[in-house]
């Protein structure tokens, strides 16, 4: 062969030929499946959303149907946007609460306070009682902790939650997205009589966690993230609170 | 280097051994004890074990595939540096699949794919058989090795579902552990081993399955 494989020139060559083919072929992989990742992103929001107020599985709604059913439950030109004092957001469209980033917004150091952004889905459920859905997002011990909270239309009691998170301990931290401990929350009111909102309080030992307590028993081997999921919910129910209570007043 | 020219049977005795080799008396996880990182990693359940076990078969049998047709060409001075662009890509696809197509395992087995570029095995089998193979039998040589490697991982993963969380698959073998709500074995104060669920518990089940092997079969220890 002429070419002497070994020569500068050669090496040269043949790492820049390599990389443009792999560069160019991951390239095209990546535009080909955008639309798939985006609508899986989107259907399991869908999920984590319906899956506060209700039992999705029990009702069938799987990742292929989740589009539409989650219509039928939530209606996006009712939701709002809060700042972070509990007003609503002025010049900003309800609609675009779902497109909403707030694990970005959370994680943004540059973002000040007042331009965060707090959605809240207004859903009815079955039986087409009205209900409030709260994001919430926060850290856990190894990365972002997240979930959904479903308001009564008495706009303090806990219908549900759901928690998820990326990278917790499996068996200990990674536990918060199991419905037993998802169910510890049900029934708990996130604020008194005057709509003054009350802490939640993740205890060790369950001592007086009675269901429908404000004070949840924790996770065992899985305290970090146990109160981050308190951090994270007491963070944010409280701009929450302050809303529904202007609301009533 | 395999340098026989003409028509070998395409499943010659020597062939066969590529595929089989690995599965037992050179298994890459038990006997040259490379790959460890994600057996202990992702064995907590069989599914996950099962989806692992297939990326890193694909990466590593097309990994052979495309080392093996380019190797009288790739300089040697950058031979490292080639396949490791070529398995990152595989991973990178391997990725992007699953995430279009399997989102929930994609989001449960996480980080652990990406983590395939840095499996041992995947490399070894790169710079010690296909830079020196045709590609048939590279292909077979990543299919063997890639067997053995899911075989330990899957074996690891059903005793530590089993035992840690109950289930196999998803499924509840041992009835439900719900406090308040037991059934099965659990009313008899049967209780789920939450040890096993711990990394630690992947390195002694590896362990214990390379006694096993070794004292099977005496010429496999050695001798220092």
């Amino acid at each position: 062969m002429a070419i002497n494989k070994e020569s500068n020139s050669f090496t040269f060559g043949f790492a820049i030929a390599l990389v443009v083919v792999i560069g160019v072929v991951l390239a095209l992989l990546s535009e080909g499946l955008k639309p798939y990742k985006e609508k899986n992103v989107r259907v399991k929001k869908q999920l984590d959303i319906l899956s506060a107020m209700m039992d999705v599985e029990k009702e069938g709604i799987t990742r292929e149907n989740a589009e539409v059913e989650f219509k039928t439950y939530v209606n996006l030109d009712d939701a709002l946007i809060l700042d972070s004092k509990g007003n609503v957001k002025k010049g900003k469209e309800g609609k675009d609460a779902f497109d909403i980033d707030i694990k970005k917004e959370y994680r943004d150091k540059t973002l000040s306070e007042e331009d965060k952004n707090y959605p809240l889905f207004i859903a009815k459920d079955k039986s087409k009682k009205k209900r409030y859905i709260i994001p919430v997002v926060g850290k856990g011990l190894w990365g972002p902790i997240w979930g959904y909270i479903c308001l009564d239309d008495d706009m303090k009691t806990i219908i549900g939650v759901s928690f998820d998170h990326k990278t917790e301990t499996p068996g200990l931290g990674a536990e918060i997205n199991k419905a037993f401990f998802m169910d510890r929350w049900k029934s708990s009111k996130i604020s008194d009589e005057q709509g003054n909102f009350m802490k939640y309080e993740v205890v060790k030992d369950n001592s007086g966690a009675v269901k429908g307590d404000s004070k949840i028993d924790g996770i065992t081997g899985g305290t970090i993230t146990s109160k981050g999921v308190e951090e994270m919910v007491n963070r944010t129910l409280k701009i929450y609170a302050t809303y529904f209570q202007n609301k009533k007043s | 280097m395999s340098t026989e020219k003409g028509s070998e049977p395409l499943f010659s005795k020597k062939n066969k051994k590529l595929i089989t080799d690995p599965l037992t008396d050179n298994n890459p996880v038990t006997i040259q004890v490379l790959g460890i990182c994600s057996a202990l990693a992702i064995t907590v359940q069989v599914n996950q074990a099962i989806v692992m076990s297939l990326s890193v078969l694909f990466v590593i049998i097309m990994g052979n595939l495309i080392v093996s047709l380019l190797r009288n060409m790739i300089p040697s001075r950058i031979r490292i540096i080639v396949q490791l662009l070529v398995v990152a890509s595989l991973v990178i696809i391997v990725d992007q699949v699953l995430a279009a197509f399997l989102p929930d395992l994609s989001a449960k087995l996480s980080v652990f794919v990406g983590l395939i570029i840095t499996n041992c095995i995947i490399m070894g089998r790169l710079e010690a058989f296909a830079m020196g193979n045709k590609p048939w039998p590279s292909i077979l040589d990543g299919l063997g090795n890639g067997l053995g490697y899911g075989a330990i991982l899957i074996i690891v993963a059903v005793f530590r579902e089993l035992f840690g969380s109950g289930t196999l698959m998803g499924y509840s073998i041992f009835g439900n552990s719900l406090p308040g709500e037991e059934s099965g074995l659990y009313t008899l104060g049967y209780q789920n081993n939450n040890l096993m669920i711990l990394p630690p518990m992947a390195l002694i089940i590896t362990g214990i399955i390379i006694w096993v092997q070794r004292t099977r079969n005496k010429a496999l220890i050695e001798e220092h």
